[in-house]
């Protein structure tokens, strides 16, 4: 068992301070003590049973997008490569 | 958004292209001088290990794995004192998997476990409460191990209530006083951090301001795919090349916020204080450590079950040199006994036990062939 791995799920239930998160198809458990306000579509990122922190989707989309930015800038010039994976 | 959206965006963010080209613009970095970056967090290490990205590094960087394992760092007389509550007949003992292996002097709690000793692997310290409401008439002690992360999750089972026959041995460690520690007495200079992911969502980015502000030193945090450590990598190194002003940079702010989860922070300030704490190959640093608050006392095994410290519990077993691995000042690979008299089925030191242990990631992707 990994201690410190946190595995990203999207709640589907919530009961209370208990909530069912999903997966990949697998369902699980998990308590929203150390989450503010959490709500059903919430991704959420779970350490031994307590959803530790809520997922951003925008802001994921920005990092990648700032990553892009240098994968774009290192494919620019090169023969027979695309200039870009969208 | 749906969840396939969701999966799609996070799978960017291992796409082999992409990393490809990230992997390209780090080795092309010139380096004017060597550098000496280390980061702290042992999914951080697991993951470098694995995908290879020490050889992508330019000539003259050095990634030193640093304190990122909680395993590790516990010291040999905390799990003595999980080993004297495992003897008692009365007692059972729940702990994290990865700590089930550590070597505390000759034993651990899985040769307890073989003699015969009521030991139990959990995920969550909920499941320890659990078999202590099942346990009623035996005393359940859980192994508190764990960074800021875990320390969330500990101090809110507690504060939800637990059993009178319930108690932990507090383990706890905190980050930020660590990095201050290597950096004031480190012996190795460090030129910038790696910070771990998962601390920092409940640290937050201001929880590294004195970095910045006390100590000149640039740091960034960074998630665990290789495309954002090869990221955190560039950045890190393109503020140290580019000077001063050194910040600390947030590359994970898809689940590490500025304030980082203030809740989260209430909770465990709530049940525990801060606390000098020993960190095994290190030695003890202040306010690193967490203690139950005086409210909580009942819930402290050591007091609970009388548990009795000891001071010459053995943290460097002969001819194991972990204490070195975990401050960077040695490789897994210069210890004698690595991959033969330390593996992780048979681990001589703690960092093989843990797959957050520096020389179980080491072991576990080694070069094929590589049987040493």
């Amino acid at each position: 068992m990994k201690m410190c791995l946190a595995i990203p799920m999207e709640i589907i239930e919530i009961n209370g301070n208990e909530a069912v998160a999903e997966a990949g198809g697998i369902r699980k458990e998990v308590r929203l003590d150390l989450i503010e306000s959490a709500k059903i579509g919430d991704f959420i990122l779970i350490h031994t049973g307590y959803a530790i922190e809520r997922l951003d989707p925008a802001e994921a989309r920005e990092t990648l997008e700032l990553i892009k930015q240098v994968y774009r800038a290192g494919m620019t010039g090169k023969a027979g490569l695309p200039d870009d994976r969208e | 958004m749906t969840e396939n959206d969701y999966v799609s965006i996070l799978g960017s963010f291992h796409d082999p292209a992409v990393a490809a080209v990230l992997a390209e613009r780090l080795a092309g970095i010139t380096l004017p001088c060597p550098l000496a970056l280390m980061h702290v967090c042992g999914t951080h290490e697991h993951s470098i290990a694995k995908t290879g990205i020490r050889s992508m590094l330019p000539a003259g960087m050095r990634l030193i794995a640093g304190p990122g394992c909680p395993v590790c760092v516990c010291p040999a007389a905390d799990i003595d004192l999980a080993v004297q509550a495992a003897r008692r007949a009365d007692t059972i003992v729940a702990t994290f998997g990865d700590m089930f292996r550590v070597p505390s002097g000759d034993t651990s709690l899985e040769m307890m476990k073989a003699d015969g000793c009521d030991v139990r692997v959990v995920y969550s310290p909920l499941d320890a409460v659990r078999i202590a409401a099942e346990n009623r008439d035996r005393e359940v002690v859980f192994m508190a191990v764990g960074f800021e992360t875990t320390a969330g999750p500990i101090a809110a089972s507690i504060m939800a209530g637990v059993p009178a026959n319930f108690s932990i041995i507090p383990s706890m460690r905190l980050v930020p006083p660590a990095l201050e520690f290597l950096l004031e007495n480190g012996r190795e200079s460090i030129d910038g951090f790696i910070l771990p992911g998962h601390v920092s969502t409940v640290l937050g980015r201001r929880g590294y301001s004195f970095l910045e502000e006390d100590h000149g030193v640039p740091a960034v945090i960074s998630g665990f795919e290789p495309v954002d450590i090869l990221r955190g990598i560039i950045d890190l190194t393109e503020n140290i090349l580019a000077g001063p002003p050194f910040t600390v940079l947030n590359l994970y702010r898809r689940v590490v916020s500025e304030e980082g989860n203030a809740r989260a922070r209430r909770l465990i300030y709530e049940v525990f204080e801060p606390s000098p704490s020993n960190w095994r190959g290190i030695g003890q640093i202040k306010n690193s450590g967490l203690a139950l608050r005086a409210e909580y006392a009942g819930v402290d095994a050591v007091r609970r079950l009388s548990l009795v410290p000891s001071p010459d519990a053995e943290d460097v077993r002969p001819g194991c040199i972990c204490h070195k691995v975990i401050l960077g000042e040695s490789e897994p690979e210069q210890c004698p006994l690595f991959g033969t008299g330390c593996t992780p089925r048979r681990p001589h030191g703690p960092c093989m036990v843990s797959s957050e242990g520096t020389c179980r990631a080491r072991y576990q992707y080694r070069p094929p062939g590589d049987m040493y």
